[in-house]
């Protein structure tokens, strides 16, 4: 069985996320630039002397595609590389894959990851 | 404007020892060499006035979304357009033809036809058509900030072709075309344009935000203000210093003269500029928290208006203060208006107007020298002149500020009334560059084929999976 972990994370810690994941064998993962909010809420800036809300804060989101056993390692890994500690750390959560291909060799399942 | 004999001037010397030979360094130059310097001179300034254009298409256009960014693009290119031509064949004959109409409150030839009875002294007609031309385009570019993100294409080219027929050259009639204004007993002054041209065109900014009213979302339901942030503050950068480089044309230019003004002109151009910018920026900081990057352009600009019109008379010192309170005022001017709910995107009511206004009002107090408008020295209150003069500006500042919103207000009407003056709220929420112009700012090419693209398809049948 296969898993899709997605994380969504502060942009300023994508670097030392991906650092990490590369250490523990991770081969690949999708990166989106994604706009959000949570529990944080947005926040209140000003420009020419008049607020404006900041709705959807800027977030990074990204997605790799695993094997079963490999799901809470990763997870593991981007939550400790990812925190901060402050409020807006983000989110991950994992899924389940029915079917993966990868499009040059058309392997499938285990093999396309 | 200055009107003056012409005599060999520092500028001059220096140019002449550059062109020549040392000996000729302290001699006067002959009529025909300054005849020369004076419209080189006069060109070269008129085209950094041109080049303001550049400077305000790009301050607009930053301050702005980048959904509007065509819109704001054509509006200043056709304004300075369709108003050269406008003041070519229409405007100038007003200004400065030699009829009279109305006991000489409005002239009229057909335009550049009567160019050959206007020449100043020493400049080639066309020299000094030039010159003006660059003016009239100024004050009607003005306009298309305050306007910006909501007016029709349709009825903004109308209004440009307008201002710089009608509006415009009566203030200039009344003023540096010779008219009731400089045959008072004390007569008015406006050396480069605070007023004639900066005020004409921010008192017309403002009817067109009025008649217009706010952009969709720029106050909440309350009525407080919300910011509606710049999309791209290098362009809002780069547009001011601009407009900064294009001033040493504006006012130094309008000694029209290579002499032994230039300089001193534009050295108090420089140092009011730069007071604007530092006091708007520091006031901003001071009041609300951060320096607001675009307010402090708006400064530096406001620190120019004010100096434009008193930087013939005022010594060099006079020129800081003047320019600083010019960047004070412009960051409450530009919360006044928000306040009233006058919706204007880059400020530049405020800049022009307001800052215009205040410099015009500065002579009063500031005035040392003749700057061959006074017609005397020591003029300003703080001189020992007395309010002699304050009187005049203010006479002035206020016959100008309801003519201009008297007609520039009737005229928004009247294209609110026949051809429309504001797009409709899908296609503002859209942004008016695909709805007015066919086709975005920033590009049609997604980076990827879409539909109809000529990329064909690869020939390799797909692998089939399970």
């Amino acid at each position: 069985m296969l898993q899709l972990v997605t994380a969504v994370i502060k942009p300023t810690r994508l670097g030392p996320v991906k650092e990490t994941l590369k250490e523990s064998g991770v081969a690949g993962m999708t990166v989106t630039e994604a706009n959000g909010f949570g529990q944080q809420g947005g926040h209140t800036e000003t420009y020419r002397g008049a607020d404006y809300e900041v709705e959807f804060i800027p977030k990074v989101k990204i997605e790799i595609l695993c094997d079963d056993v490999d799901a809470d390692r990763i997870m593991d890994v981007i939550a400790s590389a990812g925190r901060t500690g402050e409020i807006g750390d983000g989110k991950i959560w994992v899924t389940e894959v029915s079917k993966a291909l990868r499009i040059r060799t058309g392997e499938v399942g285990a093999e396309a990851v | 404007m200055r009107r003056k004999l012409l005599t060999g001037g520092v500028l001059a010397s220096l140019l002449i020892l550059v062109l020549a030979s040392p000996a000729m360094a302290q001699e006067e130059l002959a009529p025909a060499s300054q005849f020369v310097l004076d419209n080189l001179w006069v060109f070269i300034a008129g085209v950094l006035v041109y080049f303001m254009q550049a400077g305000f298409a790009l301050l607009e256009a930053g301050m702005t979304r980048g959904k509007n960014v065509s819109n704001i693009m054509m509006k200043n290119l056709m304004d300075m357009s369709a108003g050269v031509l406008a003041f070519a064949f229409v405007g100038f004959g007003i200004a400065f033809g030699g009829g009279e109409l109305l006991g000489g409150w409005f002239g009229f030839d057909f335009g550049i036809a009567g160019v050959e009875d206007t020449t100043a002294d020493g400049l080639l007609p066309s020299t000094f058509f030039f010159f003006q031309a660059a003016f009239a385009a100024t004050a009607a570019t003005i306009v298309s900030g305050a306007m910006a993100e909501r007016t029709k294409f349709k009825a903004y080219f109308v209004y440009s072709f307008f201002l710089t027929a009608l509006i415009y050259p009566v203030v200039l009639r009344w003023t540096w075309g010779g008219g009731w204004l400089a045959q008072l007993e004390f007569p008015f002054s406006d050396f480069a344009g605070s007023t004639i041209v900066h005020a004409t065109g921010g008192w017309a900014a403002m009817m067109g935000a009025i008649v217009l009213g706010p952009r969709i979302g720029k106050f909440a339901k309350d009525g407080t203000p919300r910011a509606i942030p710049a999309h791209s503050i290098p362009f809002v950068v780069l547009g001011a210093m601009i407009l900064f480089i294009g001033w040493f044309g504006f006012n130094p230019g309008s000694e029209l003269a290579a002499d032994e003004f230039v300089m001193p002109i534009a050295l108090k151009t420089l140092l009011a500029a730069a007071a604007g910018a530092v006091v708007a920026m520091s006031t901003n900081w001071f009041f609300d928290g951060k320096p607001d990057v675009s307010i402090a352009a708006n400064g530096l600009l406001a620190g120019l208006v004010a100096i434009t019109a008193p930087v013939g008379t005022v010594e060099t010192w006079a020129a800081v203060v003047i320019g600083g309170i010019g960047g004070f005022i412009v960051v409450f001017s530009v919360k006044f208006f928000d306040r009233v709910k006058i919706d204007d995107p880059v400020g530049a009511i405020s800049v022009h107007a307001v800052a215009g206004t205040f410099g015009t009002l500065s002579i009063a107090f500031f005035a040392r020298y003749d700057d061959a408008f006074l017609g005397r020295e020591n003029a300003g209150l703080f001189y020992g002149g007395g309010l002699d003069q304050f009187w005049t500006q203010l006479i002035f500042v206020v016959v100008h500020f309801v003519f201009v919103t008297v007609t520039a207000g009737a005229l928004f009407l009247a294209l609110k009334k026949t051809i429309g003056l504001r797009v409709s709220r899908e296609e503002e929420l859209a942004g008016l560059d695909v709805l007015e112009h066919g086709s975005p700012g920033y590009g049609i090419d997604p980076g990827y084929p879409s539909n109809g693209s000529p990329v064909p398809a690869p020939e390799t049948s797909t692998p089939a999976h399970s």
